[in-house]
């Protein structure tokens, strides 16, 4: 049997599974049996993915069943590609499932949790499956659905009813896209098979188009500025455990899509394109942390910040479509293995962070970090764990975060040696943003974990806070551990992508597993090097010294008194720095620009005892000049239309007259 | 053998930077009392104070948590190997590859994180505020200092320090982009080691402060650990600036003795010129508003991305 066919029987068992949700109900030990399930359904999944990529060099397997389109029937296929996705995608979600047995045991409402969870799983890995325009389609649109039912399982809260309005929209205007690209890549013949696909010559102006269909289409399902709106929405709003599947691994589904079609079935387009996805994703990168330094909800901050690492994964592979479409493949494959790392690092630490807001969810009840703090000395575990979180995002070495970054970089620096213009222009720019991106997000989670974990608490809630329970703490122990080993040997990994470089870039990046002492070089030693074991092995060994022989030489003398706060020691933990106020010079610097950043100090009337107040208004740029007008025209054109149902029979049969006049004028002047 | 001979050096190289440091404090402190025509405290001073802190009693804040006592050594630590990592007296040492630029402006970045959370961890208000000020200066500093390193790696061709050192030995000349990298390196410098037109270092108990806000709550052996470690810091953008626009003197790899005392001799020189040159500036000029900072700063982006523009330009002819 080979891998296809043991993914579908997973993919069958998980819809099964499904089913077994809906009779589930409200029954709680059935509860943990779906997600048991689902742990050991993704385990399987994950482990043949792996061996396919590891140990089957990468090589295609398919299958093809009498399902689906009479004429055309139903492709799968696993390639190297999809085998990574696969692997990224079933590792997030066994990780989301053993935390899941922990965490929804505290589920308001299983039932409308239970029966979609499953189905969202197996959604996901058709997708990653398909290897036809209507089979992926179909997988795709299953897909968004489910998520969708995931995110209004808390259907209450009118915040949410918007949220799962707001994505079902985007979700079926991003398929519609996506229908478009597939159509026109099959042509008039209609070869919906990637295999047919791939062989059909298209017309010059044909790339460009579908480049930007798939743009549209899987840009805005992973959240690409400015069609990112509907994420900071509808992630938070769904149970943590399938934000933290939406934020970290659907999105990544999403790129899938793209590389999908821009890079494998679609020939090569104009080098310019390229621009256009470095613009997008540098743009996307800053604008995405930018909103999420702002943020007070800790979710949906989490949600902006995978906007911004969506950016960084569009700048990787906007440069590899540059050194792609100019026969670069050397660099072209560093930049993608650059982009692929972040995708796996990203579906690492946003999976860990997610939860770890899930856990302060559960065990204060709130989402507003400016109602947290002092959860360190309460959650002590959750707390390391999440501070290992933060350091990796925020691409700090030695962790995982940064050795992705890095690569990035390190691609930047072999572009002057690209021909044309365009592209030396704007690429020292994209750096640029990149590292601006990079800083702000490691001030954006100094902020996140400042204000909610450390200093006092905030609220009764936060006081009295307590530790979550170990499955939940086991599962983002696993996702720290895995950030850590991927950040201590990239290399490893590294060379673990190679078949997917070689089938997308047509060649790898240099073996890294043989050079000494575990550093990788992506071009040459006396060009640039890195080593994160040995620079963890330094810190360590240093910071032990240190604090040894301070123990050892010097006072260990410690006592305990009330902080000294240069005099002013204070009663109220309300004069702390609150999260507003510490994103408040960041807003000053960059907040009129990015998001138009207004305040307004409303002082009371002499005599007044009413307290003064600072009013802060911000604004999602892409709300106020791209979705507001759309609506508002829509609303118009439905308002006019409307006169027309309210119309006598002569007039009906008048109108269906002259359009059918119009019709028949248009056939004839067709040419 | 020759892996022992190198790791004696590599380890020299990592007890000269901690024992230069202090001494490069207290000769900023001294020169810059002689500048305002007082006598200053003995060159050695930082050492005694040092001294004095870590046999202090040591008085934690009611509600400080693992964060903040571990903090200290973590940021001494990452760097001492940051520090120790730029190339002082000599080039090409054993493990200068596992760490390239990138990697030491990063590791700065973790220093930077932990400290900003340290002085979050009490909750009060000056803490928060010290934290909230250096974040956003690093938010610009930190780009600048990438296209800084974009500036130097694309003429030099590659981002190690000791291959960079090599490149501008043999290929020195007057390049525009250099200059400007140099410039916009100063500017970073002076804001990463809050010095005056940025943050004032002697300054205590004022609202502009900005370091010594997120110090507040240290005490004894925790304040000797981070006071230390800002003193490295300071050695290590000396000694980057010295490595990168003056490599003259630096012995290079498997070279005899006399080449490496003399590249010991000709650091310290570097060492007195650059922290002179520090003084120089620093009394000459008033500190800004917190505010005035994110347009200097983005001044040094700004001359870092021409730099890099230039080079990305001038490589098609």
């Amino acid at each position: 049997m080979n891998a296809v066919a043991i993914t579908l029987i997973c993919v069958g068992a998980l819809l099964a599974t499904a089913l077994l949700g809906v009779a589930a109900r409200r029954s709680r030990p059935a509860g943990q049996l779906v997600y048991l399930l689902c742990l050991v359904l993704c385990g399987v999944m994950l482990a043949t993915a792996g061996h396919q990529l590891f140990a089957g060099n990468g090589d295609a397997v398919q299958m093809q069943l009498p399902i689906g389109v009479p004429w055309i029937g139903a492709h799968f296929r696993i390639d190297a590609l999809s085998a990574f996705f696969l692997i990224v995608i079933n590792l997030g979600a066994s990780a989301a499932s053993l935390y899941a047995l922990g965490y929804g045991r505290h589920e308001e409402a299983p039932e409308r949790v239970l029966p979609f969870y499953p189905a969202f799983l197996a959604a996901m890995n058709l997708v990653l499956l398909a290897d036809d325009a209507f089979s992926f389609l179909v997988a795709w649109e299953f897909m968004s659905l489910s998520s969708w039912a995931l995110v209004m399982s808390h259907h209450r809260d009118p915040e949410n009813l918007r949220a799962g309005y707001v994505y079902l929209v985007m979700a079926s205007f991003g398929t519609l896209a996506l229908l478009l690209a597939f159509g026109l890549l099959a042509g008039p013949a209609g070869g919906y098979a990637f295999g047919t696909m791939k062989e059909a010559i298209h017309a010059s102006w044909l790339p460009g188009v579908v480049l930007i269909l798939a743009l549209i289409g899987a840009g805005s399902k992973a959240g690409l500025v400015p069609l990112h709106v509907w994420l900071p929405l509808a992630h938070p709003a769904a149970p943590s455990h399938v934000s933290a599947l939406m934020s970290g691994v659907m999105t990544k589904v999403a790129i899938y899509g793209f590389i999908r079609i821009v890079f494998d079935l679609l020939g090569s387009p104009d080098w310019w394109w390229s621009i256009v996805v470095l613009l997008l994703g540098s743009i996307t990168a800053v604008l995405g942390v930018l909103h999420a330094v702002m943020q007070r909800d800790i979710k949906r901050l989490l949600a902006y910040s995978s906007v911004e690492n969506i950016g960084i994964i569009f700048i990787g592979l906007g440069l590899a479509l540059a050194f792609a479409t100019n026969g670069m493949a050397a660099a072209a494959a560093l930049s993608f293995t650059a982009a692929l790392l972040h995708i796996l690092n990203h579906s690492l630490f946003k999976g860990l962070l997610f939860f770890g807001a899930g856990a302060v969810l559960t065990a204060t009840g709130e989402r507003d970090i400016e109602k947290m703090g002092g959860l360190i000395h309460r959650m002590p575990k959750t707390a390391f764990l999440f501070l290992g979180g933060c350091l990796a995002i925020s691409a700090l070495p030695p962790l995982n975060g940064f050795v992705s970054e890095w690569l990035v970089l390190q691609a930047i620096l072999v572009s002057p040696s690209l021909p044309q213009w365009g592209l030396k222009l704007i690429v020292p720019a994209v750096g640029a943003m990149l590292a601006l991106g990079a800083a702000l997000s490691a001030a954006c989670y100094v902020r996140a974990y400042g204000v909610s974990f450390l200093g006092r608490p905030r609220s009764d809630a936060a006081r009295n806070a307590g530790e979550v329970d170990r499955l939940s703490l086991s599962a983002m122990f696993i996702l720290l551990g895995l950030c850590l080993l991927t950040g201590l040997l990239p290399g490893y990994v590294i060379d673990a992508l190679a078949p997917v470089t070689q089938q997308i870039a047509g060649q790898a990046m240099p073996q890294q597993s043989t050079i000494p002492w575990l550093s990788i070089v992506p071009i040459q030693e006396s060009r640039s090097s890195y080593n994160g074991l040995l620079l963890f092995a330094f810190i360590a060994i240093s910071t032990l010294l240190a604090a040894k022989a301070i123990h050892r030489f010097a006072s260990r003398a410690m006592r305990r008194g009330p902080a000294w706060d240069c005099g002013y020691p204070d009663a109220s933990p309300q004069t702390q720095y609150t999260g507003d106020s510490f994103a408040q010079p960041l807003r000053r610097v960059f907040g009129e620009f990015a998001f138009l950043a207004r305040e307004r100090i409303v002082m009371p009337k002499p005599g007044d005892p009413a307290p003064a107040r600072l009013e802060v208004s911000l604004r999602d740029l892409a709300w106020d000049m791209i979705f507001t007008p759309i609506e508002r025209s829509v609303l118009f054109v439905a308002e006019k239309l409307n006169h027309f149902q309210f119309l006598t029979i002569r007039r009906y049969l008048s109108l269906v007259f002259v359009a059918l006049v119009l019709l028949l004028l248009v056939v004839a002047i067709w040419p | 053998m020759a892996l022992i001979g190198e790791l004696i050096m590599q380890g020299a190289q990592m007890l000269l930077v901690l024992a230069a440091a202090p001494l490069l404090l207290g000769f900023t402190r001294k020169v810059k009392a002689w500048l305002l025509r007082r006598k200053g405290p003995p060159l050695v001073q930082p050492y005694r104070d040092l001294l004095r802190l870590i046999r202090k009693e040591t008085v934690l804040a009611e509600n400080a948590s693992w964060l903040f006592r571990s903090a200290p050594y973590l940021i001494f630590a990452a760097t001492w190997v940051a520090a120790a990592l730029v190339p002082t007296f000599a080039t090409g040492l054993q493990f200068s590859w596992t760490a390239d630029l990138i990697v030491i402006t990063a590791l700065l970045g973790s220093v930077r994180f932990f400290l900003a959370l340290a002085g979050m961890d009490v909750g009060t208000s000056f803490g928060g505020i010290g934290s909230s000020r250096e974040m956003m200066f690093a938010s610009l500093a930190e780009p600048a200092m990438i296209m800084i390193v974009f500036t130097v790696a694309l003429t030099a061709g590659t981002t190690q320090l000791s291959e960079v050192a090599d490149f501008v030995f043999a290929h020195a000349s007057l390049r525009v982009s250099l200059a400007l990298a140099l410039v916009a390196l100063i500017i970073v410098a002076l804001a990463e080691n809050t010095r005056i037109p940025v943050d004032n270092p002697a300054t205590h108990l004022e609202l502009t402060m900005v370091h010594e806000a997120m110090l507040l709550e240290y005490s004894g052996r925790h304040l000797a650990v981070i006071e230390f470690a800002a003193a490295l810091k300071l050695l290590l953008y000396v000694s980057l600036i010295a490595c990168i626009f003056t490599p003259w003197g630096l012995a290079q790899a498997g070279g005899t003795p006399a080449a490496y005392a003399m590249g010991f001799i000709t650091y310290l020189g570097k060492l007195a010129i650059g922290g002179f040159l520090l003084v120089l500036f620093e009394t000459s000029i008033a500190k800004m508003r917190v505010f005035r900072v994110p347009e200097f700063l983005g001044a040094a982006l700004m001359l870092g991305l021409l730099g890099t523009l230039l080079l990305f330009v001038s490589r098609s002819f």
